[in-house]
C-alpha cells in the first residue's frame, strides 16, 4: 500500500473530529418552523378557555386587521415572562388572540389574574389538535396573521422587550 | 440525609412544571379494537418523529404532544384514512421533518445511493487485494 493511501484512515478520523467538535460549538438549530407561513390559517373552532371571553375560530383571524395569535398554556413557565411582552404590545395597540393548549379554565383565570391579560379571544385546544394543525411544536409560539387571515410570521419560543419593536413595525406593515 | 430529600424532592418537581393539568388523551395508549387498523397506525407512528424528544418516533416518545399526536393518528386510522394521507397531512405542516421515512426528493438521493457507491469501492478493493496477491 502505498504512503497516501495509508493515511486516508487517519484524513478520515481527522474529518470526523472536526465534524463533532464544530456541532458541540456550534450546536444544531432544533426549532422546527411551520410550514403555513405565508398560507391561510387552517380551519377551526375552539370552545372558550375562561367564562370570561369569547373561543377562538379561523374566522375570527380574518377581520381585515393584522393580529397575533399565541399559543400558550398555564403550566408553561416562558408563558409567564411573555405575558408582559405580551401586554405591551396590546398596550401598543396590536391585537392578541390565543389558544391555550391542554388546559382548564381555573388555571387559566388564575395565570391571567397573576401575569396580566392581553387577549382578546381565547379558545381552549386540550388534546393540542389545533396546536398540531397550525404546524406549531411548542410552547410559547406567536403566528403573525394578516387581515385575509394569512400567517405571515411564526415566532419559536417566548417574545422578548426586544421583540417589541419589530412586531409593532411587521403589524404595520401589513395594515 | 435532610439535603437528599431536597435535592429528591427538587428532582420531583421537574416533570410538574413541564407538563400540562390534563390527562393522556383517549387513543394516547389505547390500541385500537380492531387489529388491522392498529397495526396501520404502529407502522405510521413509528415513522413520524416527535416534536419534543427529537430523535425518537411517536410511538417511542412520552411527551405529551407525541400522545396528542398518536391519539390523532389513531383516530384518523379509525375513521378510515389511509396512513399515506396522514403522513402527507403532517409533511405539509411540519415539512419532510416529521417522517422518518426516506422520500425520494433530491436531497435523500446520496442516501439510496451510498449503497451502490460502498459496493463499488469493496469491489475495487478486493480486485486489487487478488491482483498483489496474483504478482507475489
Amino acid at each position: 500500500m502505498s504512503r497516501s493511501a495509508r493515511s486516508i484512515p487517519l484524513l478520515i478520523l481527522l474529518v470526523l473530529i472536526a465534524g463533532l467538535a464544530w456541532r458541540l460549538v456550534k450546536p444544531a438549530d432544533t426549532a422546527v418552523p411551520s410550514q403555513l407561513v405565508n398560507r391561510d390559517v387552517p380551519a377551526f373552532s375552539l370552545p372558550a378557555a375562561v367564562p370570561s371571553k369569547p373561543g377562538l375560530s379561523s374566522k375570527d383571524l380574518s377581520t381585515g386587521e393584522p393580529r397575533l395569535l399565541n399559543i400558550f398554556a398555564s403550566w408553561c413557565v416562558p408563558c409567564i415572562g411573555e405575558a408582559e411582552v405580551l401586554g405591551e404590545l396590546r398596550h401598543n395597540g396590536v391585537r392578541v388572540d390565543a389558544i391555550a393548549v391542554r388546559d382548564r379554565p381555573g388555571a387559566i383565570a388564575a395565570f391571567l389574574a397573576r401575569n396580566g391579560d392581553p387577549y382578546e379571544r381565547i379558545g381552549s385546544d386540550p388534546q393540542s389538535n389545533v396546536q398540531i394543525s397550525l404546524g406549531s411544536s411548542g410552547v410559547p409560539e406567536t403566528f403573525v396573521v394578516d387581515g385575509q387571515g394569512v400567517i405571515r410570521h411564526q415566532y419559536i419560543g417566548p417574545l422578548t422587550s426586544a421583540n417589541v419593536p419589530g412586531v409593532i413595525a411587521q403589524l404595520k406593515a401589513l395594515r | 440525609m435532610r439535603w437528599m430529600l431536597i435535592l429528591l424532592g427538587a428532582l420531583a418537581l421537574q416533570p410538574a412544571l413541564a407538563d400540562s393539568h390534563l390527562p393522556p388523551a383517549y387513543w394516547a395508549n389505547r390500541q385500537l379494537p380492531d387489529a388491522r387498523q392498529e397495526a396501520e397506525a404502529q407502522t405510521l407512528m413509528g415513522e413520524l418523529r416527535c416534536l419534543v424528544c427529537q430523535g425518537q418516533s411517536i410511538a417511542d416518545s412520552d411527551a405529551e404532544l407525541a400522545g396528542d399526536m398518536r391519539d390523532l393518528v389513531r383516530r384518523r386510522i379509525a375513521a378510515g384514512e389511509k396512513p399515506g394521507a396522514i403522513r402527507a397531512w403532517l409533511v405539509q405542516r411540519y415539512g419532510t421533518w416529521i417522517s422518518y421515512k426516506p422520500t425520494d426528493e433530491p436531497a435523500a438521493w446520496p442516501l439510496w445511493l451510498a449503497p451502490l457507491g460502498l459496493l463499488l469501492v469493496g469491489a475495487w478493493l478486493i480486485r486489487s487485494r487478488i491482483q498483489l496477491k496474483g504478482k507475489g
